[in-house]
């Protein structure tokens, strides 16, 4: 490193950002255009353009089999499984979260630092450990392949999250204004529902997104405990088969890659900067 | 406001009251009530985190204790020990814990130096600041099977790019299988992890940079000290903390590898890392009782992962404010 930097930041920074971008662009430039590669661009190199990366012909006929073709049985029931299993896991932790790290920042009583201790630690539980005992248990008790039976171990994941970056969240708000609203007379009940709520709204948000991530990431459970009906879009892009048997479903599986990306690098684009604020608030102490 | 946000839960919230008599009796029926709250608006999230994961590894443990496999539930009985026993005279379980712990030093190595150099540029840069973050932010949320199909049909010799941009490079050639071995494979399945995690430990080490206190950068620069030496005596002791947790956040993480190997090689090669193996005992072979025990065992793996980075990272902690 010769480069002496500027305090006021010059140039240097930005040359080194270019090849970090390219770093990150190129698997979600080749995603995308593995996508648009019909049959022949994805057996014929020569169809291609820049070394077999993009196709010379866009075809639109993976969206085709994905959405109305013959991939459609499985894609849409796993896009709509998906959405319907991550949004309630999300709803359900973030609501409990809520409560728990209100009182976690604000109210006193024994036991905090050990709910955040146990948050983290379960945090880190590797997934699988749990996957042996409830694939046994769920096909006993009929939770096997439905919806409630990816939900409750998906809480596993998405409630310690929550917890944790909620109670880092919570610690940075204002409370005096809580404190000015019981000294007008709220009880400690009302403070929370009419003062913490609208100025913690942001915070929840953005734990809800987090949240959303991590649940819509999840590929162990989802190929575990599910065989068809609950098949949620990780597992079912595991399960993907081509047109006939004789073909790759490449192009299949990144036209539903390119799906299931769409929206959340929307999010990502929007709320990039309290994204990142909720996933290191938690992480590092002052 | 404090710029830090701080996990501090021991910070009491006393309420200024004036010490008058008569005031007390109603000062401590306050706190009363506040405990009571407290724990009624923490207790179901509590209680139901400490279920839906106490609940399994408790049932693991117990059925780590019998041979049981599902499809013949009559012949369940107790064999206590004995499935570890067995998984741990097995080469294939030793396998598979080398694998684990080789792609976890791999790509916690690797992501800690682009992450440092990432967070550094995201610290310092001017132009595109705001575009850099969010582009950075993005691998992150991909969901992992993506990305594991995106590296693998990039190196696939048929539909891949990877070959055809690198043939220049010896050993490179336009028919190159690198899922055909195991270096190959777990060279792809280390990029994939790489690329997809690194933007996590980037961001906590940005917020580990971000709270160095920049004077002291500055006067280390007045005194002469060298970019090296900068960043060697000033900016990575400051950050240790940061680091710390980048780091046992990562490690855990990493050390639980499952998706870029299942969809990639499915284990082929000896490339099953424990989760895989614990998944493939389970799910495919059915072998409640011993992918019990696996998973035990990985379970066991994490705790003294994490035992380990706690003791090393108080003793950072205490060092680093002596």
């Amino acid at each position: 490193m010769a480069t002496r930097d500027d305090a006021k930041g010059t140039g240097v920074y930005s040359i080194i950002a270019i090849p970090i971008i390219i770093w990150t662009l190129i698997p979600l430039l080749w995603t995308l255009a593995l996508s648009l590669k019909g049959k022949d661009a994805l057996a014929n190199a020569d169809a291609n353009i820049l070394g077999n990366f993009w196709p010379k012909q866009v075809s639109w006929e993976n969206y085709q089999l994905i959405f109305t073709g013959g991939a459609s049985d499985l894609f849409l029931p796993a896009l709509r499984n998906s959405v319907i299993v991550c949004l309630s896991a999300t709803v359900i932790s973030v609501v409990l979260a809520t409560f728990c790290a209100y009182a976690i920042a604000r109210l006193d009583f024994p036991g905090k630092r050990m709910i955040l201790t146990t948050a983290l630690g379960v945090s880190f539980f590797p997934v699988i450990a749990m996957v042996t005992p409830l694939f046994d248990v769920w096909r006993n008790i009929g939770l096997f392949d439905t919806i409630p039976g990816l939900i409750i171990p998906y809480l596993s994941l998405t409630l310690p999250l929550s917890i944790w970056i909620l109670a880092a969240f919570f610690q940075q708000i204002p409370w005096e204004m809580e404190q000015a609203a019981q000294v007008d007379g709220a009880t400690t009940w009302q403070a929370f529902r009419k003062v913490i709520v609208p100025l913690a709204a942001p915070g929840v948000f953005t734990t809800a997104i987090i949240t959303f991530f991590t649940a819509w990431n999840d590929f162990v459970f989802a190929i575990s405990l599910t065989a068809d009906k609950a098949r949620t879009v990780p597992a079912a892009l595991a399960f993907f088969t081509g047109a006939s048997q004789f073909e790759q479903p490449t192009g299949g599986i990144m036209a539903a890659a390119v799906v299931v990306t769409i929206p959340v690098v929307i999010l990502v684009l929007l709320f990039q900067r309290r994204i990142v604020a909720g996933l290191t608030s938690g992480a590092v102490k002052g | 406001m404090s710029a830090t946000p701080e996990l501090d839960v021991e910070r009491s919230d006393e309420r200024p009251v004036p010490p008058r008599e008569g005031r007390r009796r109603h000062l401590s029926d306050r706190s009363r009530a506040e405990r009571n709250l407290g724990w009624r608006l923490a207790m179901p999230a509590f209680a139901i985190m400490v279920a839906v994961t106490g609940y399994p590894i408790l049932q693991a443990i117990w059925n780590s204790f019998f041979s049981y496999r599902l499809t013949d539930p009559e012949n369940k009985h107790f064999t206590f020990l004995s499935n570890y026993w067995v998984a741990l005279k097995d080469g294939v379980f030793w396998q598979a814990v080398g694998v684990t712990f080789l792609i976890t030093v791999i790509t916690v190595v690797v992501e800690f130096f682009l992450g440092m150099v990432i967070a550094m540029v995201m610290h310092k840069i001017v132009i595109p600041r705001r575009t850099l973050r969010t582009i950075v932010l993005i691998p992150y949320s991909i969901i992992t099977v993506v990305s594991a199909f995106a590296w693998f049909f990039a190196f696939r010799t048929d539909s891949g790019f990877v070959n055809h941009w690198f043939s220049w490079v010896p050993g490179i050639d336009p028919s190159t299988d690198w899922f055909g071995n195991f270096w190959g494979s777990i060279f792809v399945i280390c990029l994939s992890e790489i690329w997809k995690t690194t933007p996590f430990m980037s961001l906590l080490l940005l917020a580990g940079l971000a709270q160095i206190d920049t004077s002291m950068e500055e006067a280390a620069e007045v005194d002469g000290a060298t970019y090296w030496q900068r960043l060697t005596r000033v900016i990575l002791p400051n950050m240790k903390a940061a680091i710390m947790v980048a780091l046992l956040f990562r490690t855990l993480d990493a050390f639980r590898i499952f998706d870029n190997i299942f969809i990639m090689t499915g284990g082929a090669n000896g490339t099953s890392s424990l989760s895989v193996l614990t998944y493939n005992q389970t799910i495919d072979r059915v072998e409640i009782g011993m992918g019990s025990a696996l998973a035990v065992l990985l379970f066991l793996f994490v705790l003294l992962i994490a035992f380990i980075f706690v003791k090393a990272f108080k003793v950072d902690l205490a060092g680093g404010r002596s």
